[in-house]
């Protein structure tokens, strides 16, 4: 692999750079995003019920519980 | 027409042509399509662990796979290795530059990195005896704003001279070098099948790439200034990124588009990191006003959020068990949450 050295580049350079970028991005098969999203959606739901931070935990099942045994004294 | 004027006429031209590609897709939008989904319910965590150890900043941490320890790193010039169980600190590593900016956690749990202000990416081995330094990357030519480990093998790096690189450890040399950003490169996140990684940077684009050809396969617009955090969405197909414009954006790869923004009027503070809940249901968005805000990724409202550091949250991680998120701030301390 070249070595490149980024300060040696002229602004011509990331100009042609840019270019030859966009060319292969134009080129992309692009998806409805309402397909996508439907799909985000499934994903997560599929996932929801187990997501601790959505769902909770009981406090015994809780590996961060309080580490602290006894009573509070007021 | 100067060669100049002649390459930003063609840019310019094509990036019409993207534009009206995008356009044509564009049937709805995530709060649209998200309309029949239930609101996520407010979400009220509670601390559950302060980590108290480092002297100064907390600058960045990692969760290990094992979804206990975890590594955090401060400008008080050292790595800790915790047990987040417990509370209690496994390891300190210190660093020979106290500049550092970013850690990592390999997979395998054998090597923890580090990188800052030093350039450089420094790779540990927390299995001998007395932790030892594996080998100094040394070829960027700006700092090391983020490194994510492969393997035990291969890491790759996002740095402030604007480029990317993937590396063999223990050769010390760059396998491959991304180069297509024009601002510092902020952050970087590897796609849960590892053949590509997506990379934030301060030219305010997130930008996908190949990791093994070096090529940049897709470029994100939205952000108005640097984009700070990055993650994929655990499908694969999906990006989120947070940024100083104060607003987080989820880009769906097949779409080629952002899809929807958290944002909120009263927010005006930058977003310096973020962390998806294993559904990714949740989105955990630490800011420079010392709070991280909950939002719900689908909805785009905000369901919750954490107060209770003294300084900038400057870092965010849930673990692959996704039972818990932890914050790590400028204050010097680092919460966990659940």
């Amino acid at each position: 692999m070249p070595v490149i050295n980024v300060d040696d580049l002229t602004d011509l350079d990331k100009a042609k750079m840019e270019v030859t970028q966009l060319k292969t991005e134009v080129k992309l098969e692009r998806a409805k995003v309402s397909k996508c999203c439907e799909e985000v959606m499934e994903y997560i739901q599929s996932l929801v019920e187990e997501d601790t931070l959505v769902k909770g935990i009981a406090e015994d099942k809780n590996p961060f519980k309080d580490l602290k045994g006894g009573c509070v004294i007021s | 027409m100067g060669e100049m004027e002649q390459m930003k006429k063609e840019a310019d031209g094509l990036k019409t042509q993207i534009e009206a590609a995008r356009k044509a897709v564009a049937d709805t939008t995530m709060s649209a399509a998200s309309a029949a989904v239930a609101p996520a319910p407010r979400v009220q965590l509670k601390t559950r662990r302060t980590l108290k150890g480092h002297l100064a900043k907390i600058y960045a941490m990692h969760w290990a796979t094992d979804s206990r320890l975890m590594v955090s790193a401060s400008q008080d010039g050292k790595l800790l290795i915790w047990d987040s169980h417990s509370g209690n600190k496994i390891n300190a590593v210190p660093l020979k530059s106290s500049w550092v900016m970013t850690c990592s956690y390999a997979p395998s749990g054998n090597l923890v990195a580090s990188g800052g202000l030093d350039n450089m990416c420094t790779v540990y081995n927390l299995k001998t005896p007395v932790v030892k330094t594996v080998k100094e990357l040394d070829a960027h030519t700006g700092y090391l704003a983020c490194c994510r480990f492969l393997s035990d093998s291969e890491i790759l790096t996002a740095s402030g001279d604007t480029t990317c690189a993937l590396w063999d450890i223990e050769s010390g040399k760059q396998k491959t070098v991304f180069l297509n950003h024009v601002g510092d490169c902020m952050c970087l996140s590897l796609s849960p099948d590892m053949n590509t990684f997506i990379s934030g940077a301060c030219d305010s684009l997130a930008k996908l790439w190949d990791v093994r050809d070096g090529t940049c396969k897709q470029t994100f617009q939205g952000h108005t200034s640097d984009v700070n955090a990055i993650s994929f969405f655990h499908n694969g197909n999906t990006v989120i990124t947070g940024s100083d414009d104060c607003t987080c954006k989820m880009f769906d790869l097949r779409a080629d588009q952002e899809v929807i923004s958290y944002q909120d009027a009263q927010l005006n503070a930058g977003v310096t990191s973020l962390a998806l809940s294993v559904s990714g249901r949740l989105m955990f968005a630490g800011y420079d006003d010392f709070n991280c805000n909950i939002w719900d990724t689908l909805k785009g409202e905000k369901v919750g959020v954490l107060s209770g550091h003294d300084n900038r949250v400057s870092c965010t991680g849930v673990p692959p068990d996704g039972m818990c998120v932890c914050t790590g701030s400028w204050d010097s301390f680092l919460k966990i949450w659940n």
